[in-house]
């Protein structure tokens, strides 16, 4: 079909720097890979050029700054090291990739316990080749990117592979830490976590940029909880502020499972996440969670999706954002509950605090419900500080402007408090803090 | 408007089960009817250049109203089915079968004499009593295309309310609609609008001059009696100044084979300080596709309120819309829907904010019962560097059946840190305890059902006129029957 307004606007390639040629270098580079991990690559990268770039009548991208996305001027980067202080917080094994590459594997033997695997991608596609092609991207793109997510597979170097097995229960977190170092570098993290029966783990991503360069990420998170199990996903992303980035997120829970998933948007210039819950058994409990401090132009695009499979299952999904300057967020969420998932009972809310006159907030929450014994709630608001706690605050001699700081790190602390460990909560307040007292 | 007007108690529990149950002894294919009816004009069937210039020949239209039709047709034929947000439903409207006018060449009638008496007869079948017609302020029954019978009481006339069909409308008093036709809801606006502005006929077009508050609600009532025949009413409501009206709009079809296509434009203007409120029961037969676009212009301190409820049709997609222009303006948007095995009520609400200070209400409730789904889609924008701007949305569903559907899809948009925004929506079932009380007391699980559900549209089935509060009732009482046991 003949489209007229593309003849105005520059056309875009499909692939921008993403050619085949840096395709088949990307492959050479894998020559100790197996051949089906290569196989899965190559399909992916078909995939992925087979497909358009987002059009601006899509609904899984309306409100998001289509013009943005373009794929040029990015390329492969060097191995390299990094200065970037770790994060604060004390793990009981420790992952740093920088440019794709493992630069530090830190697991304090002493504190895993037996039978625990945290290696990289890399590794498991020869020795757990079987859990990765059952994990690895294994969940279906339902919320709109699944070209990103294509080129992901397609070009994913090496990234995190965490394997906890039955019954076996982890005290401190498993700190995995992605950096993207030098202009133009394009790089593709990855984090799976596979909780077996009644294991206990809290795993924690760290996506940071080594310089203030263009970057573009394009990273994927694999999380499964098998029967029981218990896991704790904390996604921290602070890219440079003229990074384009994409992260998915995929959660798999099974039979009273719990997983409880945190992600905080600080960085990048054009940030989309999207989330997607499999409530797959009955007993699970989902609780998605995500703190966005949006200032300047930056653009925050987040796409949820619950989706209950089956009865008796739980989700509880709350995101907070606060806009500053002139930034934008959208917040797309949907809640869908198949038929016959009975007693389903699910909660969604997008708080969105205004705290510019220029900001944009976008909300869309959405519910598609087939089963009539089920409870099923949204809300979304977006409003300024409320000027009664301000007021109040300023009666007891506190300036204006310290009460609006307060009231802002309150508004976020109500999702802080949900973390269970204390460490993790200081050092995300702290991230956060950061991004007011910069200016 | 539906045969059923009059109010009722719940019988007490001694009766027999038929005595028991208030909708037992309604006959529910009471609306399937349909006369022969001699169509002196007939455009055939399909959509062309010819049946447009046909339609304005026969209505013998002003060269400009000719033009407007025929680049509708153009900007109709441009436009995609909104299928990449819509219901692939709206793939299965043949558009070459449907009969895009038909009218029997009369002109309005003034008295009720005058009426012939085929149409009386229809009339009578849907259970309408002439006497208490006489009482309604102005009745516009619309028979297929054109006003059968339209009754302006003294008393609105003598005001200097304009009250006439499209037609006459724009022949008579260009000077008061052409300013405004077509401007709170352009051509290009959707596909369906653009449908509508090729080829319209019928509706009502009003004016109340300023100051002027209409005391009694005016009434239109529509209906569909031809098989295929696709209705396509145009409505422009201009409130002057100051002025208040309330407009009612009821509809019931007869049942068809086939189906049939309803496709009106609404367009509301209420000047400086006006209140217009825009009343709807829907009641389509199950094989209508009812999409219907409404939308309401509210200057300075201007109020519109749509109250909108959709029982009938097999895909109603309608969202009423308050364009909030002036300052301190106000709109609102109560909806009632209800979708049974087969239908899908896609309704919802648009709220742009475009003033200082505009305020907006959207309250919406609806029940699924057995297959049906029920669809809320919302709108509300607040563009940058306004100040003082409120929304509140609330949503609710009820779910009957295990295998009944809802879906809300909202979308928020705000700009700046002086306004406020809040959406809540909710889905639950009937209250089991609450039914095993009444059926404790006596009641059958379906008397009890149809209570429950007349209870959780209570506060919004008050807002609306008593005549149709009751007929709203009975209706519910109607589609909940056999939906439980």
């Amino acid at each position: 079909m003949p489209a007229p307004s593309s003849a105005s606007a520059p056309a875009r390639s499909p692939v921008g720097s993403f050619a085949s040629d840096l395709f088949t270098s990307h492959l050479a580079s894998l020559a100790a890979a197996p051949a089906w991990w290569l196989d899965r690559k190559r399909a992916a990268y078909e995939q992925f050029a087979g497909l358009p770039l987002p059009r601006r009548t899509d609904e899984s991208w309306r409100f998001s700054n289509i013009l943005g996305l373009s794929l040029d001027g990015y390329g492969l980067p060097a191995p390299a090291t990094t200065r970037l202080a770790p994060f604060p917080i004390s793990s009981a094994a420790s992952l740093t990739f920088v440019n794709n590459t493992l630069i530090r594997g830190a697991a304090a033997e002493s504190k895993l316990p037996a039978g625990v695997i945290v290696t990289t991608l890399a590794e498991a596609a020869v020795r757990h080749a079987d859990l990765l092609q059952e994990h690895f991207m294994a969940q279906p793109q339902k919320l709109g990117s699944a070209k990103f997510a294509a080129l992901h597979t397609a070009f994913v170097g090496d990234g995190a592979f965490i394997h906890v097995p039955r019954g076996v229960e982890l005290a401190e977190p498993i700190l995995i830490q992605h950096i993207a170092s030098g202009a133009g570098a394009a790089v593709f993290p990855h984090t799976l976590v596979i909780a077996e029966e009644n294991s206990r783990v809290c795993v924690v991503d760290t996506f940071v940029s080594d310089d203030a360069g263009a970057h573009f990420a394009c990273g994927a998170n694999d999380l499964y909880a098998g029967h029981g199990a218990n896991l704790t996903y904390v996604g921290a992303q602070a890219w440079s502020r003229d990074t384009l980035s994409f992260q998915f997120n995929s959660t798999v829970v099974r039979r009273d499972a719990r997983v409880q998933s945190l992600n905080l948007n600080v960085g990048g210039r054009q940030a989309r996440h999207e989330s997607l819950s499999q409530l797959q058994a009955p007993g699970g409990f989902s609780e998605m969670l995500a703190l966005t401090v949006a200032d300047r132009t930056q653009e925050f695009d987040q796409r949820t999706l619950q989706i209950h499979q089956a009865p008796n299952t739980k989700s509880d999904l709350l995101y907070k954002n606060a806009l500053r300057d002139k930034a934008r967020t959208i917040f797309s969420g949907l809640i869908v509950v198949d038929p016959d998932a009975q007693k389903t009972d699910a909660y969604q809310s997008n708080r969105n605090l205004m705290l510019s006159e220029e900001a944009e907030a976008n909300s869309l929450p959405g519910l598609e419900i087939q089963a009539n014994d089920v409870r099923c709630t949204h809300g979304a608001t977006s409003s300024r500080i409320d000027p009664e706690q301000e007021f109040y605050l300023q009666s007891r001699g506190i300036t204006k402007a310290m009460a609006d700081e307060l009231l802002t790190f309150g508004f976020f602390e109500e999702v802080l408090n949900r973390l269970e460990n204390e460490e993790l909560h200081a050092a995300l307040r702290a991230l956060i803090q950061t991004q007011f007292k910069k200016k | 408007m539906n045969p059923l007007t009059d109010t009722e108690t719940l019988p007490s529990p001694d009766v027999d089960e038929t005595a028991a149950n208030p909708v037992a002894g309604i006959d529910q294919t009471r609306g399937d009817f349909k006369y022969d009816v001699a169509y002196e004009f007939d455009a055939g069937t399909g959509l062309n250049e010819k049946t447009i210039d046909y339609i304005s020949d026969v209505k013998k239209e002003a060269a400009w109203i000719r033009e407007f039709r025929h680049a509708a047709l153009k900007t109709f034929r441009a436009k995609p089915m909104p299928t990449h947000w819509a219901t692939r439903d709206l793939e299965n409207i043949d558009f070459d079968k449907i009969r895009y006018y038909l009218a029997q060449g009369q002109k309005p009638k003034r008295t009720w004499d005058e009426v012939p008496d085929d149409i009386k007869k229809t009339f009578e079948r849907l259970g309408i009593p002439e006497q208490e017609r006489k009482y309604l302020a102005g009745v516009e029954a619309q028979f297929d295309s054109e006003a059968a019978y339209s009754n302006i009481k003294e008393i609105v006339s003598r005001q200097g309310v304009i009250f006439v069909n499209s037609t006459e409308g724009l022949r008579e008093h260009p000077e008061l609609f052409r300013k405004w036709f077509g401007k709170v809801i352009p051509t290009g606006d959707n596909k369906f609008s653009a449908l509508n502005s090729a080829v319209f006929s019928g509706g009502s077009f009003i004016y109340v001059p300023k100051g002027v508050k209409v005391a009694q609600p005016l009434q239109a009532y529509f209906r569909i009696n031809a098989e295929n025949f696709g209705q396509f009413e145009r409505t422009l409501i201009i409130a002057d100044e100051g002025s208040e009206v309330t407009y009612m709009e009821g509809c019931t079809a007869p049942k068809f084979s086939t189906s049939t296509l309803h496709s009106a434009v609404v367009e509301l203007v209420a000047l400086k300080g006006a209140k217009i409120q825009y009343i709807t029961v829907q009641n389509w037969a199950n094989n209508v596709f009812n999409l219907v676009t409404k939308r309401g212009l509210a200057h300075e301190e201007a109020e519109i309120k749509w109250i909108d409820c959709n029982i009938g049709s097999r895909l109603t997609m309608k969202y009423p819309g308050v364009v909030l222009k002036g300052r301190k303006a106000r709109g609102e948007v109560i909806s009632i829907a209800l979708a049974n095995d087969g239908q899908h009520q896609d309704t919802g609400a648009k709220m742009i904010h475009a003033a200082d200070e505009t305020t907006s209400n959207v309250i919406s409730k609806s029940i699924s019962v057995g297959q049906g789904r029920a669809t809320y889609r919302g709108q509300i924008h607040i563009p940058k560097h306004l100040k003082g701007c409120k929304n509140n949305t609330e949503c609710d569903a009820l779910l009957i059946n295990t295998n009944s559907r809802t879906d809300t899809y909202p979308a928020i948009t705000v700009r700046g840190d002086d306004n406020y925004v809040q959406h809540e929506a909710s889905v639950s079932k009937v209250n089991e305890e609450m039914i095993f009380y009444m059926q404790q007391r006596g009641l059958t699980e379906g008397q009890a059902m149809s209570l429950a559900v007349n209870g959780f549209i209570n506060d919004l089935a008050r807002q609306f006129p008593m005549e149709y509060s009751v007929e709203l009732k009975r209706l519910i009482d109607l589609e909940m029957e056999g939906s439980v046991g």
